[in-house]
C-alpha cells in the first residue's frame, strides 16, 4: 500500500508548528526510515499517519485520502507501534499480543486470532514467554512483546516509533533483519523512526531527514547520511565511510559544544560551582 | 500451530475459568449462610423449604426469609457485585489502583445527600416520602461523576484530572457532611451516622429490584467493550493506536459505573471496602482480562460483601453491627493474606 503525504501542516493546541509542509512517499516492499534531532517531529508525523490526529494536508493510501476513513479503517490497513511507556496491565504475553487484533476479537477468541498470535511470538522468538505475566518482563522483553503487537495485525502499513529502545544489540539486528524480512515478503510499507542513524543507513531503502518539522533531506541512505547533511540536522562533526557497502556514521565531536575546550568547563568543580 | 495456539490459550483461561465457577459456587453458599445466620439461627433444609414451598414451614419462619433474611442477603450479593464493578472500571478508565466509588467522592456526594434529607428534610424530588433519602443519595452521586467529568473534561479527560476532581469533591462533600452534622439535633446527627456506617437493613423488595435492574442492565453494557477496557491498561497512546476512541470509552463506562454505584450506595448507605478489595482480589486471581477481571470482580465483592452481612449479625450476640463497619475487618486480613502470597507489587 503507497503512502503519500503532502502539505503536511500539524500544531498542537496553543503551540508553535511541529511539522511544516511535509511531503513524502513511502512504498510497499520498503523501509523507509525516519531520523532526527529530539522534537524534530518523528512521533507528530507518525501519529498523523495512523489517525491519532488530525493535521491539515493530505495523507493518502493508494491514492485514497485518509481524511475520508472512519478511524477503524484507518486502524485497518495501518498498525501504529507508539513510543513504549511502562504499563502495568496484569496480563500474560499471550493476552496482550491478541489485544494487538482487537478489531476481529470477539468475547469468544477464535483460532483465526490465536493461531496469528502464535505465529509472531515464534517469528520473534519469544514463544517461551507466552504464559508469563508482563510485569515479569524485562524492558527489552516488554518492548519485543509491543513490536508483536503491531505485527500481530498483519497490516498493510507498519509504523514503528522508535521500536528498539531497552532492546540489546543482538535483539536490534533481529528485530531489524525480521521487519525487512517481513517488508519484502508481505509487500507492506514499513516506516519506522529511528535515533541510531548506523542502523538506518544499513537497514533503511529510503532516509528522511526531519529537521524543526520540515523534511531536511529525503532519499537513499548513501545519498542522504553524508558529513554535511548530518552536521547541519545535529551540529555533529562525524564521519562517514563505506564498510563493505555499508554506510558507516562515526560521531567525533559536537559543533555546538564549547565543553571540550572551554576553560569555563575545565575549571568546573565537584560540587558544581565554577572556580576562576 | 492452530492446535498449539489453541492449547496455550486454553492453558492461560482454563484457570481463569475454573476461578470464576468457584466464586460463584462460594457466592451461592455465602447467600445462604448469610439466610442461616441471626437472631433466629435457620438450617439450610428450612431456608430452602421456606423458599419453595412457604406453607410447608412454620409461618414465622417464612416471614423471617421473605421479609428478612431474603432481601437482605440478595442485597448484599447485588450491592457488593455492583460496588466491586463500579470500583474495577474505575480503576481501569483511570489507570489508579486506589480508584473506587468511595475514593472518588461519590459515596460521600451520595452520604451529603442522605444527610440533606434527613437534616434539614430537603429533597431534590418533593414527593415520595419514603424515598426522600435513597433519591436525595442517588441525585448527589450523579451529580459528582458530572462534576468530575466537567472538571476532567477541562483537561482533556486526562486520567490523572480525573482522580484529582474525585478526590476534591470527596473532601468537598465529607465538609458538608460534617457541617450538617454539626446543626443537627441529637437525634437527626444519630440517623446521618447510621446512614453513613452503611446498612443493609433498610433493604425492601422494591429496592433490591431497583439495584438489581440497574446492574443487571450495566453488566452487558461493560462486557460489551471488555477488549477494549482490557486495551485501555496498555496505556492511552497504544490503546489510541489501536483504534480505540479512549475519551469516548472513558467517558462511557465512568457513566454507567456512576449510575451502577448511585444504585447501590442510596439504598444502603456509605461501604467504603468492596469497591476497592474486590477488584484488586480480582486482579491477583485472574489479571485484568476484563473478560474473566469483570465477572470475578462481581463475585469477590458479591462474596465479600456476603461475608460481612453474616459477621455483622454474629460479632455481638443479640446486636447487629452496620455492615459498613465489618467490611473493612472482613476484607483486609484476606486482602492482605492475599497481597503477601501473591504478585505483590502487581500494580
Amino acid at each position: 500500500m503507497k503512502l503519500q503525504i503532502e502539505r503536511l501542516l500539524f500544531a498542537y493546541d496553543g503551540g508553535g508548528p511541529v511539522l511544516r509542509d511535509i511531503h513524502l512517499e513511502a512504498l510497499p516492499g520498503e523501509v523507509t526510515v525516519i531520523i532526527g534531532p529530539n522534537a524534530s517531529g518523528k512521533s507528530t508525523l507518525l501519529k498523523c499517519v495512523a489517525g491519532m490526529l488530525k493535521p491539515r494536508g493530505a495523507i493518502r493510501l493508494d491514492g485514497k485520502e485518509t481524511s475520508g476513513f472512519k478511524k477503524d479503517e484507518i486502524t485497518q490497513w495501518v498498525s501504529y507501534l507508539p513510543q513504549e511507556k511502562s504499563s502495568r496491565a496484569v496480563l500474560t504475553v499471550f493476552e496482550a499480543v491478541l489485544l494487538g487484533r482487537i478489531q476481529s476479537l470477539s468475547w469468544r477468541v477464535g483460532k483465526e486470532d490465536l493461531a496469528p498470535a502464535l505465529e509472531v511470538l515464534e517469528g520473534l522468538g519469544i514463544e517461551r514467554l507466552a504464559s508469563r505475566f508482563l510485569d515479569e518482563l524485562s524492558g527489552g522483553q516488554k518492548q519485543m512483546v509491543s513490536i508483536a503487537q503491531a505485527l500481530v495485525r498483519q497490516s498493510r502499513v507498519l509504523l514503528l516509533d522508535e521500536p528498539l529502545s531497552g532492546l540489546d544489540l543482538r535483539h536490534e539486528l533481529e528485530i531489524l533483519d525480521l521487519l525487512r524480512e517481513i517488508t519484502v515478503q508481505r509487500r507492506i510499507t514499513t516506516v519506522i523512526a529511528l535515533h541510531d542513524l548506523n542502523l538506518a543507513a544499513r537497514y533503511a531503502d529510503k532516509v528522511v531527514i526531519l529537521k524543526d518539522g520540515d523534511v531536511f533531506a529525503l532519499g537513499e541512505p548513501e545519498a542522504v547520511l553524508t558529513s554535511q547533511t548530518i552536521g547541519a540536522v545535529y551540529g555533529v562533526n562525524c564521519k562517514v565511510a563505506a564498510d563493505d557497502g555499508v554506510l558507516q556514521i562515526t560521531p567525533l565531536s559536537s559543533i555546538r559544544s564549547k565543553f571540550g575546550n572551554c576553560s569555563e568547563g575545565n575549571n568546573r568543580k565537584m560540587d558544581g560551582t565554577v572556580g576562576n | 500451530m492452530v492446535t498449539q495456539a489453541e492449547e496455550l490459550y486454553q492453558q492461560i483461561t482454563g484457570r481463569k475459568y475454573a476461578i470464576v465457577v468457584s466464586l460463584a459456587i462460594a457466592v451461592v453458599l455465602m447467600l445462604f449462610v448469610d439466610m442461616a445466620v441471626g437472631p433466629a439461627w435457620l438450617s439450610i433444609t428450612e431456608i430452602l423449604l421456606a423458599i419453595w414451598a412457604p406453607d410447608s414451614v412454620w409461618p414465622a419462619t417464612s416471614v423471617i426469609v421473605w421479609n428478612l433474611r431474603l432481601p437482605i442477603a440478595l442485597m448484599a450479593v447485588v450491592v457488593g457485585a455492583s460496588l466491586a464493578i463500579a470500583g474495577a472500571e474505575m480503576q481501569t478508565i483511570l489507570d489508579n489502583p486506589l480508584a473506587s466509588p468511595y475514593t472518588l467522592g461519590i459515596s460521600a456526594a451520595a452520604g451529603f445527600g442522605a444527610a440533606l434529607a434527613l437534616v434539614l428534610g430537603v429533597g431534590i424530588i418533593p414527593y415520595g416520602e419514603h424515598f426522600i433519602v435513597p433519591i436525595n443519595a442517588f441525585f448527589f452521586a450523579m451529580l459528582t461523576c458530572l462534576l468530575i467529568y466537567a472538571i476532567a473534561r477541562k483537561a482533556k479527560l486526562s486520567a490523572e484530572t480525573m482522580v484529582l476532581a474525585g478526590i476534591a469533591i470527596l473532601f468537598l462533600f465529607q465538609s458538608a457532611t460534617a457541617l450538617l452534622q454539626y446543626i443537627a439535633s441529637e437525634q437527626q446527627l444519630q440517623a446521618v451516622v447510621f446512614w453513613l456506617f452503611g446498612n443493609l437493613f433498610r433493604t425492601t423488595w422494591l429496592k433490591l429490584a431497583i439495584s438489581t435492574t440497574i446492574l443487571i442492565v450495566t453488566v452487558p453494557v461493560l462486557a460489551k467493550d471488555a477488549w477494549k477496557l482490557t486495551a485501555l491498561r496498555l496505556g492511552d497512546e497504544k490503546a489510541k493506536s489501536l483504534g480505540i476512541n479512549v475519551e469516548r470509552l472513558r467517558l462511557k463506562v465512568f457513566i454507567w459505573v456512576s449510575i451502577l454505584t448511585g444504585a447501590a450506595v442510596c439504598f444502603v448507605g456509605t461501604i467504603g471496602f468492596i469497591g476497592l478489595a474486590g477488584p484488586h482480589i480480582a486482579r491477583m486471581l485472574v489479571g485484568e482480562d476484563q473478560r474473566f477481571f469483570l465477572p470475578t470482580s462481581a463475585l469477590a465483592g458479591a462474596v465479600l460483601l456476603s461475608a460481612a452481612s453474616a459477621v455483622s449479625k454474629l460479632a455481638i450476640p443479640g446486636a447487629i453491627l452496620p455492615i459498613g463497619i465489618v467490611t473493612s475487618f472482613i476484607g483486609v486480613p484476606f486482602f492482605v493474606s492475599l497481597m503477601f502470597k501473591r504478585r505483590i507489587g502487581y500494580w
